[in-house]
């Protein structure tokens, strides 16, 4: 592996939660990107049976199986993998016990769907097992076959529960094949190979739920990873224009002039109009820049590295992907 | 170019005394519970005594209608104005379910149930009972008649469907042959049937010892048994439940935000509410950006900021016009995307809610929201 410079050199797991609408999907499709920058190869996988993969790439729905998706900045590949529980559950049976018609028995008789609805746990315990299985698989050479996996994981609200499968089975069962699962998988997920990363807005509730997030996985004895803040707006304006904007002391008349200036304008009325309408859009700004500011601060004192990604004006698309990756490197998150 | 959208008219849903209940329901992250509460202040704000259901409220949102603890009992908020009441609850899921046990099981099978640890991991976990029990509740509010209006917020699905599915999808385990199977020969029905269910069983059986461990198998014939015993008004309550959604007095009100995910959410639900014939109102978009100076395009602003750089003038204005840009930039693709949906739901109604730079920390806050949802 090359000696890149990166905050997080020798994890092999990168877990990206986040509370819903930060973006978290398109933080670890683009973490994926930035990973496999310079020629490396990453799998990204997804838990949730959204097909969200598929729709930020573009591609048709993901089936389950491990297939190359992109291509990265300056070579390598990431190659994505939509886990479905019922699937894994299968390959568990075959893997462990050589019960492949069986499993399919199984699965037709409902036992999987009901014992995965009854009891989530056992549904987690598949789905993060298939992703350190993935962690741990290596290739011919006895190298690892993926240099790092990113999984894209449910909501701040669920992520303790769903990492920390241990004492989610161990209600069920105390002893057995299950446990020994589920402990060697907890074993993958609190190693120090491991990084749960969380995606925030530089808005009050998202920042509260990463806070108690991370407090939540401590307690639990699981890596709290990085924190990227997501949709950073630019500061375009001077912190003096934004004070006097608070205080309602912004300049009307010196905007008026300038949109004068600039031809947009039809006459010193229209230019007062329009500076008006500007200067409430600059104090509405104001504020927001003014609590944005706030929330940054409560996130400094979590201790993590911290990463600014910023907003894309047109939308995530294909090409966004690349520029929140590139902002990643640049940052050293990847 | 707007197309003519039908508006959501909020105020004559919420007035007309033959609605007596409304679900916001949408993906996660996108006001929801914000929304329900502040339509339940407006509500009561209007004269209807209302109660709001939440699931699972970010804390100051709670503290804005006076709740602390979750102790599923709707309590009045104070401070509202005018001759209505709202009550406001939050859900407590586990005492939900184990209420619902207690109902319907002798006092022995109770106690069942309520220690087995399957039972402990379903009704304390989050997916899939958080909707049920949220429909359990919604269902006993207004079987109480102490409300005339409820309005409930769902809970933050993985998929927004969960909680439509979540009492069938428990009722087909449980009516099915796998039931049967995990209860093993005792169950099984006609005399032909035996022999091979009882095979059937041996193997499963076999299989779930060697996969799950012969303790695990144990607990969970245990749970099903016990279960089945009191699933028959389980089912009932769930029935009634599935069918008072669908009743005129109900309103659908999906909730997003104008981004791609959470509007490609609300067509997907309010398709699924249609092939379930549940009545839907219409859509709320929460979180719009609006331009007071919408009159100046994105393309003229940039232009103008970049002459008045190029001459090394007006610095500031140039600024405020890049600030402006953006705006305009940010509120055309969410146009772009409400007019999406509108092209594939004509007929729904909609509105529109700016957004606040600032969450809501009170009930002054909640009654502007209302007062937004409710502008044409």
């Amino acid at each position: 592996m090359s000696a890149r410079d990166s905050d997080w050199d020798g994890v092999r797991l990168h877990v990206v939660t986040g509370k819903g609408g930060t973006g978290k999907t398109t933080v670890a499709a683009s973490l994926a990107l930035a990973l496999a920058a310079g020629g490396r190869k990453v799998l990204l996988v997804e838990v949730e049976g959204r097909q969200g993969i598929a729709q930020i790439f573009d591609l048709p729905p993901l089936p389950y199986e491990e297939r190359k998706i992109a291509v990265a900045p300056g070579g390598g590949d990431v190659y994505a993998l939509a886990i479905d529980p019922e699937e894994a559950m299968l390959e568990y049976l075959e893997m462990f016990y050589g019960m492949r018609r069986a499993g399919r028995m199984l699965t037709k008789m409902g036992v999987l769907d009901f014992v995965t609805t009854i009891a989530p746990g056992f549904r987690d315990v598949l789905v993060t097992g298939k992703t350190s299985e993935a962690v741990r698989r290596r290739g011919k050479n006895g190298k690892r076959l993926y240099d790092a996996v990113v999984l894209d994981a449910p909501p701040t609200g669920r992520i303790a529960r769903f990492l920390n499968v241990t004492s989610e089975v161990a209600g069920l069962a105390r002893v057995g094949p299950i446990k020994n699962h589920a402990d060697l998988v907890r074993g993958v997920m609190a190693s120090p190979e491991t990084a749960v990363h969380f995606v925030t807005l530089l808005e009050e509730m998202p920042v509260q739920e990463t806070l108690d997030g991370i407090t939540e996985l401590r307690a639990a004895g699981l890596p709290p990873g990085g924190i990227f803040i997501n949709m950073v707006r630019p500061a375009l304006l001077p912190e003096t224009c934004l004070r006097a904007a608070r205080q309602g002391r912004f300049d009307v008349g010196e905007l008026a002039l300038g949109l004068k200036a600039a031809g947009l304008a039809d006459g010193p009325a229209d230019a007062t109009a329009v500076a008006e309408a500007l200067g409430a859009e600059v104090a509405e700004h104001a504020r927001r820049t003014e609590l944005e500011a706030r929330e940054r601060g409560t996130l400094e004192k979590a201790g993590r590295h911290r990463y600014e990604l910023q907003l894309l004006a047109d939308g995530v698309d294909l090409a966004g992907l690349y520029e929140l990756a590139e902002t990643m490197n640049n940052q050293g998150a990847a | 170019m707007a197309r003519n959208v039908p508006v959501l008219e909020i105020d004559a849903i919420l007035d007309d005394s033959r609605t007596r209940i409304v679900v916001c329901c949408g993906s996660g992250g996108v006001g929801k519970t914000t929304t329900a509460a502040a339509l339940g202040l407006r509500a009561a704000e209007r004269g209807r005594a209302a109660v709001v259901l939440t699931v699972d409220p970010a804390r100051r949102l709670a503290q804005s209608m006076g709740l602390t603890e979750l102790d599923n009992t709707p309590r009045l908020v104070d401070g509202t104005t005018g001759e209505g009441t709202l009550h406001a609850m939050m859900l407590d899921m586990k005492r939900t379910f184990d209420e619902i046990i207690e109902a319907h099981a002798d006092p022995e099978r109770a106690r069942q149930i309520l220690t087995n640890p399957f039972y402990q991991s379903l009704s304390s976990s989050f997916s899939g009972t958080q909707e049920y029990m949220a429909m359990e509740k919604l269902g006993q509010l207004r079987r109480s008649g102490e409300w005339d209006l409820i309005i409930v917020d769902t809970p933050p699905s993985r998929s927004a469907l969960d909680f439509l599915d979540a009492p069938e999808r428990l009722g087909r385990f449980l009516d099915g042959r796998l039931i049967r199977v995990l209860m093993g020969p005792a169950k099984a029905g006609g005399r032909s049937a035996f022999k091979l269910l009882n095979a059937g069983f041996g193997i499963v059986a076999g299989m779930l010892t060697k996969v799950l461990g012969a303790q695990v198998l144990k607990d969970l014939q245990t749970f099903v048994s016990a279960l089945d015993a009191v699933f028959g008004g389980f089912r009932q309550r769930a029935d009634q439940t599935y069918r008072l959604l669908q009743a005129p007095g109900t309103a659908f009100v999906v909730v997003a935000a104008p981004e791609r995910d959470a509007m490609r959410e609300a067509s997907y639900f309010v398709e699924r509410l249609a092939e379930e014939r549940m009545p839907l109102a219409g859509l709320v978009v929460n979180r719009v950006h609006l331009s007071p100076a919408d009159a100046l395009s994105a393309a003229r602003s940039t232009a103008a900021a970049e002459d008045l750089e190029a001459r090394g003038e007006h610095e500031l204005t140039a600024a405020v016009l890049r600030l402006h840009a953006g705006r305009m930039q940010l509120s055309a693709r969410e146009r772009r995307e409400r007019e999406h949906f509108a092209s594939a739901h004509p007929t729904v109604p909609l509105t529109l809610v700016p957004a606040m730079p600032v969450d809501v920390h009170d009930l002054e806050g909640l009654r502007e929201i209302g007062g937004l949802l409710a502008a044409p």
